[in-house]
């Protein structure tokens, strides 16, 4: 419960934090909130040499409005997200979904950036942003770029960003008026989903992201073509495993959890539809 | 004169204390002079199940920043220690030939941070011929079984036939009943995960040992100390700090407690061990793990005449408390509330290469309620009865003189019935029961299930009585000694209580003193629910005769005849009767008694035996029978645990228990890969319940008074435990069992729930 020996440097800006990544490389891991860090290297699962400390990086900590989309500074607490009002009103469904991520405690330390780039399937964010289509922007040595949710997540805790890039900031787009519903399945309020799922639907439109059923959260596509091509409700749902892969574990069968998502996707197209 | 403070709802006076600044527990003691200049000490564990050691490489480790030393067996010497239990099963403090279990200490490390300690443990290097691994009691019992302990003869340790009871017999004991059910249960291995882990710190100052321990039972820690110090027990002082929680698992010294005394001699340095939470998960004693073969039989009208058990009990790696608890807890309390003429009761114990299993809140009686309780729901289902009224039909009526069970147990006092009916009419089980019939018509997802059980417990088992003293200081104020051990159950209050109950001094004015072998070398500590009717009743009583001796000392200041010296307990003052203006303080007695070495009393009270609680629990769930999914709705407790002193203090136990009971039957279980590699040491991977999975709890008052002390006062300590756990695991069953489901085992996860709803409709 002790974490392994490591070197600890503070970032002041973005660009100092990108330098100082440059010159560690894989050695290195940013420390945002350390709700998913410290505890793995607690139990010494991560054993990173130095730790880039970018939690004081206050000009990363925002959300605004800005055109058909909000912007979200990756540096940007859980609670933040959870009780902001331009999301309540534009995204409900990610305010929503950040009022599920651990504790209160959690959320008052742990970054909506920092979940995302830990890129964890059991997390509620990384599948949440996917489903709502969002866009992640990165900035690296060379400049910033931008990667579609769908294309960032690469396996399990592995993701599209380079060793010496940094996520600065996730842009969601705004829902309009679409319905939707955030189904958390897990044993205890605090846990990780087991099997979560986040919906929007507006019509014939729809997203339909997938907690913890692979190695990184599924877009559950073959759902919202067939909700798209006019498909029941409770038809669609029956596709909610085209994409997934889930693994068994200590809480749930894969078979199980594949049960879960069919139930749930379903429960959340009609919460959706409503 | 004013009413009696026993029965109110006293606020705790240790609160103001946990609140603010906090306790003071054992990684607390920085300012302790015997411990300036303290090292830390790091156990290096096991990495294999069951393993042959062929060596243990230290090297490395050693070179390591702030290694002071590194110790083995082999380096201390240690020899085998044989089990109190059974002598054949000896093993030494430090794995030496074998390690038996994920966590077993191999090495101890000195160093000057606790952190150097950790890094320093990874670089111990053990090497093995790993051997087959048991997590399984089955497995570990097969005929071909490799032996975890050689000298044993078999992975069966204890078993109740070398008692003289003999083995259940066959088919042949139920030929007279129309109705016979069997069932299988598995009563899971669970973790006790006290708040505060274990820890201790040990100092050699003048020849003595001074050990402070976080420990139910400093006076039991004694006598292992000094015997693996080698040195006279008046050489060692044993104290306890602040204690952050046990629920059994503190009683017994460690290991990594017992070798601390030999390591700071050998470093000539104070030393401190604090466990983390990893190790705690795989290192303190395991609760539960029983495995239990049930056979009912009756008659059609629901009369229960036969009930066979064989109880299987993992003992872990060890043969520790856990071996003895399905013998000398589980097997007596077998017939439970009820009336039943015909019992065998068999138990195994059975070493696996699993954390050793120790006491844990109920310890033995939690497992024989939850198997009479199970059959009788089976029973129930059978005939086709309310499982309620089935277990009314078969209670024990109503006695208040000693009634003996055909197993040969004699409870105190019981009304069973009562505590049933009281618990039925505040649960609304009328109400549920139709809501439940709603929901089944209307084929909701979410159905309704209701559970009843129905218990007795024995508290009080350990200790024939208590030692307690009351001494008053100049000022008249008191201190009250006692041999009890809190960790969280209340007794600077409740004892403060009792002897202001008798002295009149008020309960601020009243400190305890307790966990010092020196100050209290005699005690039996806290556990078995045994506190306030051993411990407590002595406080009371040594309170009285203590004012039976001021009076004495009041008569010769007012130069009166002792007989008519009477204590105003208003004003905690003495005076001649019919002349109250004249009158003589604690404080002036103390001090006129100084000369004569004090106002004291110390004695040591006998009580003629244990007692028995008793209850009924209603628990309601709703399960999601889409999901599995189970949220506890709604909890009633009746539980009677004789005479209350303080009404807040017995439903903290009760809320408590209850929570505890839940995380049994719904969440908590400590499982291994099939190489006894532990999967849930973690409060992540362990399901450990919080506040948001409970529901709020309804206490339903039944006070009957046991006359085995003067209190009237039986244990509350366990009793919540050991009713919910098997009325939560009857409510997940009965919520399905219109769809065929006669049992899930716990904990009923969702993932259980809807494998035996899908099997149900196959």
């Amino acid at each position: 419960m002790i974490p392994a020996p490591f070197d600890y440097k503070r970032a002041g800006s973005a660009a100092e934090a990108i330098s100082l990544i440059g010159q560690y490389g894989d050695e290195a891991k940013f420390l945002a909130g350390g709700h998913s860090l410290l505890p793995m290297m607690k139990l010494r699962l991560a054993q990173p040499a130095v730790l880039i400390d970018i939690a004081r990086i206050t000009d990363l900590s925002y959300i605004r409005e800005s055109g058909d989309h909000i912007a979200i500074g990756a540096l940007t607490r859980h609670h933040d997200v959870e009780n902001s009002p331009v999301l309540k009103q534009h995204v409900p469904l990610l305010a929503h979904a950040a009022s599920h991520v651990g504790d209160p405690q959690v959320r008052h330390r742990g970054t909506i950036g920092g979940s995302i780039a830990h890129a964890d399937t059991a997390s509620d964010l990384p599948a949440t942003t996917l489903a709502l289509g969002a866009t992640y922007v990165v900035q690296g040595p060379n400049g910033t770029r931008e990667i579609a949710a769908k294309d960032f997540y690469k396996s399990y805790f592995e993701s599209d960003l380079a060793p010496d890039e940094m996520l600065t900031e996730i842009r969601v787009p705004k829902m309009n008026g679409a319905g939707w519903s955030f189904q958390k399945f897990n044993r205890r309020a605090q846990d990780w989903a087991i099997v979560g799922v986040a919906a929007w639907r507006r019509g014939n439109e729809s997203g339909v992201g997938l907690v913890n059923m692979g190695p990184t959260p599924i877009l559950a596509s073959a759902v919202s073509s067939a909700i798209a091509g006019g498909a029941s409700v409770a038809d669609a749902a029956a596709l909610a495993t085209a994409e997934s892969s889930p693994s068994s574990d200590l809480n749930a069968s894969a078979e199980y959890r594949e049960h879960l998502a069919k139930v749930l996707v379903r429960r959340a197209l009609e919460q959706s539809s409503n | 004169m004013g009413g009696s403070i026993l029965g109110e709802r006293v606020l705790r006076k240790e609160d103001p204390k946990f609140l603010t600044s906090g306790g003071k527990y054992v990684d607390d003691l920085l300012d302790e002079p015997l411990l300036q200049g303290a090292l830390h000490v790091t156990y290096a564990r096991s990495t294999v199940a069951h393993g042959r050691i062929n060596s243990i490489d230290t090297s490395e480790a050693a070179g390591m920043p702030g290694v002071v030393a590194i110790f083995t067996a082999a380096d201390l010497g240690l020899q085998p220690v044989p089990s109190s239990f059974n002598p054949a099963a000896a093993r030494t403090l430090l794995a030496s030939d074998k390690v038996r279990y994920v966590g077993e200490p191999i090495a101890a490390i000195i160093s000057e941070t606790r952190e150097q300690g950790e890094d320093a443990a990874e670089m111990v290097f053990a090497d093995y011929d790993v051997l087959p691994a048991y997590t399984d009691m089955m497995a570990a019992m097969a005929p071909d079984a490799t032996l975890i302990y050689e000298a044993c003869g078999s992975n069966i340790v204890f078993d109740t036939t070398a008692l003289g009871i003999p083995a259940n017999t066959g088919d042949d004991f139920f030929k007279d009943c129309e109705v016979v059910v069997r069932g299988e249960f598995m009563n899971q291995r669970v973790a006790p995960c006290p708040l505060e882990v274990r820890g201790s710190a040990v100092a050699w100052a003048d020849g003595r040992l001074h050990q402070w321990i976080s420990t139910q039972h400093a006076q039991g820690a004694h006598a292992p100390v000094a015997a693996t110090n080698g040195v006279d027990p008046s050489q060692v002082r044993i104290l306890t700090p602040d204690v952050g929680g046990g629920f059994g698992a503190k009683i017994g010294a460690y290991p990594e407690e017992l070798l601390l005394g030999v390591l700071s001699k050998r470093v000539g340095k104070p030393l401190r061990w604090r466990e983390s939470r990893s190790e705690s998960m795989v290192a303190l004693g395991h609760g539960r793990a029983q495995f239990q073969r049930v056979v009912i039989g009756g008659s059609r009208d629901g009369k229960v005449t036969h009930y066979q058990l064989h109880a299987f009990q993992d003992s872990g790696a060890f043969v520790d408390m856990g071996t003895i608890l399905a013998p000398f807890m589980t097997r007596p309390m077998s017939s439970g509330v009820y009336a039943i003429p015909n019992i065998e009761c068999h138990t195994t114990s059975v070493v696996t290469n699993t954390t050793p299993t120790v006491a844990y809140r109920g310890a033995g009686r939690p497992e024989a309620t939850a198997a009479i309780e199970r059959a009788m729901d089976l029973f129930a289902y059978e005939i086709g009865k309310d499982a309620a009224e089935v277990r009314r039909m078969n209670l024990i009526p109503k006695f208040m003189e000693p009634h003996t069970t055909v197993v040969g147990q004699t409870y105190d006092v019981g009304d069973y019935e009562e505590s049933l009916n009281r618990a039925l009419a505040a649960a609304d089980y009328a109400g549920w029961r139709r809501k439940q019939a709603e929901r089944r018509a209307s084929g909701n997802v979410k159905q309704i299930g209701i559970g009843v059980s129905v218990y007795v417990e024995i508290t009080g088992g350990v200790g024939n009585g208590e030692q307690a003293k009351i001494e008053i200081l100049d000022d008249g104020s008191a201190l009250v000694y006692t041999g009890t051990s809190p960790h969280g159950q209340g007794h600077a209050t409740s004892w403060a209580m009792l002897a202001s109950e008798k002295t009149g001094i008020p309960i601020d004015r009243i400190d305890l003193v307790w966990g010092d072998t020196d100050l209290t070398p005699v005690g039996s500590g806290t556990m078995g629910s045994r506190s306030l009717q051993q411990g407590g009743n002595a406080v009371y009583s040594v309170a009285g005769t203590l004012v039976e001796k001021a009076k004495a000392v009041a008569a010769r200041l007012l130069e009166a005849n002792e007989a008519d010296i009477v204590l105003d307990t208003d004003r905690a003052v003495f005076h001649v009767a019919g002349t109250p203006a004249v009158t003589k303080t604690w404080a002036d007695l103390a001090v006129a008694e100084k000369a004569n070495g004090g106002l004291s009393h110390d004695e040591y009270i006998g009580v003629p035996g244990a007692t028995f609680p008793f209850g009924s629990h209603v628990a309601v769930v709703e399960v999601d029978t889409e999901t599995g999914k189970v949220t506890h709705i709604a909890h009633t407790a009746c539980d009677d645990a004789g005479r209350v002193l303080n009404p807040m203090l017995l439903e903290g136990q009760i809320h408590g228990g209850v929570a505890q009971g839940a995380a049994q039957a719904l969440l908590e279980e400590v499982a291994y890969d099939g190489d006894g590699n532990p999967i849930t040491s973690n409060l992540a991977d362990y399901a450990f319940i919080s506040a948001a999975e409970l529901p709020s709890v309804t206490v339903v008052h039944m006070e009957t008074p046991t006359p085995v002390n003067l209190i009237g006062a039986k244990g509350i300590g366990e009793s919540g435990t050991i009713g919910s756990t098997p009325a939560l695991q009857s409510a997940v069953v009965d919520a399905v069992s219109h769809l065929g489901v006669r049992n899930i085992e716990m904990p009923c996860t969702p993932q259980r729930v809807w494998a035996a709803i899908a099997a149900a409709k196959k």
